[in-house]
């Protein structure tokens, strides 16, 4: 008979009677890096510890040594799914600071780029929720029209998922016709498909069940987590950025805000597939805007900013005074109020909010962002008592936890 | 709901110990002492007139030019019935900077306050849980305070001179 | 479907060597383990989908545990936090295995040299093939998965316990 005395277990573990199982930051059910280590009464949950911080990339500290038109690349970065929201929010904290009001038609151009981007994020999300119920096909049939709207960045700015679009006072270049028939073309191909991934999921038996009654949260704790966007609206506050402060001429579009009522997966999923829908008619009407500009002001994508944007190259290399304003804007020389603003963004999450304080120099005194998923993801233990373990992993994937925001 | 009636009522309850107000780009601003920050908090949360719910935003800025009040912890509160926001500033030294905790009043200062512990030092009194967050636990310095570089000095394969520092 | 190798062939047998033979099969049946941390996953993600399918190239099914796979796509800034969860996950690799990092961030640290940040995976894991670009095109990224299929075709059998590959491992503090 071998003997076994040898084998010694951790203090308390016979007592003990829960499991400890660790949802380790590498799982392929965390989408994104953090960690959960779950106390476990057979299947049930009886407590959850987040551990968060495996990708902090200390933006706030690279912030305060990059000149303004630097920190765009960086804003790429936070809620990497919706890239464009991210860079047209630091723009506007920008011109909040600057006091620039940009032209009409770049506001419409910006409102097209940022709902395009809310759409790709939240496929993502609902389609993930649907992987993680064990549905895989929503996911793949989806991501195809998520290249179409990537085309349009494309062809826009040139790069596909962390897209750095714009500059401060409004684009780079003007939208060619190739853009704008990608732009109709997405807008006829898209209800279509929209429609067939809802007939697989909305009234789908096993789905509801999965979802429904799952992660529920009152609206009282959510505002009390300081929840915000599609996960606040799904527990039945209807407070978006986008109606209560507009930015960017969104109070000359025409939308209803969806709202929940239980604040459960399956209102979650059911509030972001409504933002979808809202989305498209956004972009519609925004389209129809743009395209009765004609003439000479159908050529505008830009403030009147010579002090903040860059002049064009061939001005640059013929002209005196756009050549002196390059020096300047690149040096570093121009002149930039000190004060501080706090600008928030409806990102695909929620309240994208940047505090930004500058002291008249070059590159920022101090920037802080005020990241929806880091707030929220404070909830998730509370949110996750009592339920089982796989109800666990889909209240995850329906949070839209993208880990480049949470830590930032 | 204007500024300042906000104003009005506040210095009518604490009258002459909040100081600095002003409003840059509109959003109404004020410095508390450091022990009123609760108490200002909890009024602005309690006051059925005020109703200031929602805790959107909870960070420090270090000002080593301020002696003896560097670290600025900054609270930015919003009103969503009326659609108001306001922001309150309160400093503290940084050889000692202790500030009460807003979390049993906000649950969403827990986390937010963490990140400030771990990026200021700013020691929440009263915080259930105050550990790193973000960074990894064994670090043993403040990093976004000023005086502390953005690189890490011991990598060997990036070349300071080369990229301009 | 894909050519044979050089060989001696006749009635009903074919005799080659058999490195060749494993080099080909190993090739062609990849199963990489996608390490996502950050923006180059959904990059993944869309490499994995219909446009810029992954799965002709033999990666049908990706694994997430590493006792089954043979390449660790390292995908996405690793913090010093992850660091040792790398190590610990190509630990966790049965030989052969292989790595890609795709990606500046993983390359290199890309662009955030900062306190936080590993300044590219090569300072804890051993790399066989750097995909730059951030993100890389799937293009890029499939261009990265060929070189990798090169190196699996031809690798001698006896490479994983040469003298050469343990003092490599050796030198990552790997034994």
């Amino acid at each position: 008979m071998s003997d076994h005395s040898n084998i010694r277990l951790p203090e308390g573990s016979i007592e003990k009677t829960t499991t400890t199982l660790n949802l380790g930051p590498t799982h392929p059910a965390t989408h994104g890096v953090f960690q959960n280590i779950l106390e476990l009464d057979g299947e049930r949950i009886v407590k959850t510890e987040p551990t968060v911080g495996y990708i902090h990339r200390a933006f706030e500290k690279i912030a305060e040594r990059r000149p303004y038109y630097q920190i765009t690349p960086l804003t790429d970065r936070l809620n990497y799914c919706s890239a464009p929201i991210n860079n047209m929010g630091w723009h506007l904290t920008c011109e909040k600071l600057l006091g620039v009001k940009t032209p009409k038609r770049v506001d419409y151009l910006r409102i097209i780029i940022m709902e395009l981007a809310r759409i790709s994020d939240h496929l993502i999300c609902n389609s993930i929720v649907g992987v993680d119920t064990g549905a895989y096909t929503g996911f793949l049939y989806v991501m195809q029209y998520r290249e179409l709207i990537y085309e349009i960045y494309e062809e826009i700015c040139g790069s596909r998922l962390t897209t750095n679009i714009g500059r401060i006072g409004g684009f780079e270049r003007n939208f060619n016709n190739t853009a704008f028939q990608k732009i109709e073309k997405f807008l006829d191909e898209y209800p279509r498909v929209l429609r067939e991934f809802e007939n697989l999921f909305t009234r789908n038996r096993i789905f509801i069940d999965r979802t429904q009654g799952v992660g529920g949260i009152s609206a009282e704790r959510a505002l009390n987590y300081g929840f915000t966007g599609p996960n606040l609206r799904a527990a039945g506050v209807d407070y978006d950025v986008r109606v209560h402060s507009p930015y960017s001429s969104y109070e000359d579009m025409d939308f209803v805000i969806p709202v929940g009522t239980t604040g459960d997966n399956y209102d979650r999923y059911q509030v972001r597939n409504g933002e979808m829908w809202e989305s498209l008619k956004i972009i519609q009407q925004a389209y129809r805007k743009v395209q009765e500009f004609k003439g000479t002001e159908a050529d505008v994508y830009h403030a009147n900013l010579p002090d903040y944007y860059l002049p064009e190259k061939e001005l640059v290399y013929t002209s005196m005074e756009a050549l002196i304003y390059h020096f300047k804007i690149i040096m570093g020389e121009t002149e930039i109020p000190a004060g501080e603003v706090y600008m928030s963004v409806e990102g695909g999450n929620g309240e994208l909010g940047f505090y930004l304080i500058s002291d008249g120099g070059r590159t920022p005194y101090r920037l802080h962002f005020r990241r929806p998923c880091f707030v929220y993801y404070q909830a998730y233990p509370e949110v996750v008592k009592g339920s089982m373990l796989s109800d666990a992993i889909v209240t995850l994937s329906s949070f839209n936890l993208i880990a480049g925001e949470m830590d930032g | 709901m204007t500024n300042e009636f906000i104003k009005e009522k506040l210095t009518e309850k604490f009258g002459e110990q909040l100081t600095e107000w002003n409003e840059p780009y509109g959003l109404l601003t004020f410095t508390a002492p450091k022990d009123l920050n609760l108490k200002v908090m909890t009024y602005l949360f309690d006051e059925s007139s005020l109703n200031f719910r929602f805790l959107t935003d909870l960070t420090a800025v270090h000002y080593p030019n301020r002696t003896g009040e560097e670290l600025a912890v900054v609270y930015h509160l919003h009103n969503l019935v009326d659609n108001v926001r306001l922001r309150m500033k309160v400093f503290a030294p940084v050889a000692q900077p202790d500030v009460y905790t807003a979390s049993g009043l906000f649950s969403s200062a827990n986390w937010m306050e963490r990140e400030t512990f771990d990026f200021y030092g700013v020691n929440f009194v009263g915080h259930p849980d105050l550990r790193r967050i973000l960074n990894v636990d064994e670090m043993d310095y403040f990093p976004m305070r000023k005086e502390f570089p953005l690189e890490d000095q011991t990598r060997i394969d990036k070349d300071d001179e080369m990229f301009g520092r | 479907m894909v050519d044979s190798p050089e060989g001696f062939t006749g009635e009903g047998f074919f005799a080659t060597s058999f490195d060749k033979v494993v080099g080909l099969a190993r090739k062609n049946s990849i199963w990489p383990l996608p390490f996502a941390t950050s923006c180059c996953g959904i990059e993944f993600m869309a490499l994995m989908g219909s446009h810029y399918d992954l799965s002709r190239f033999g990666s049908e099914r990706v694994g997430f545990s590493p006792r089954q796979c043979d390449l660790l796509m390292v995908m996405g800034t690793i913090a010093k936090k992850m660091g040792p969860i790398v190590k610990q996950v190509y630990l966790q690799m049965a030989e052969p295995r292989w790595v890609l990092a795709m990606g500046a961030c993983a390359s290199s640290g890309g662009i955030f040299d900062t306190y936080s940040v590993l300044q590219g995976i090569d300072q804890v894991v051993p790399v066989d093939v750097y995909v730059p670009g951030c993100p890389p095109r799937p293009e890029a990224v499939i261009d990265g998965f060929m070189k990798i299929q090169e190196l699996v075709h031809n690798e001698s059998l006896r490479r994983r316990n040469s003298d050469k590959y343990k003092l490599l491992l050796e030198s990552y503090g790997i034994q």
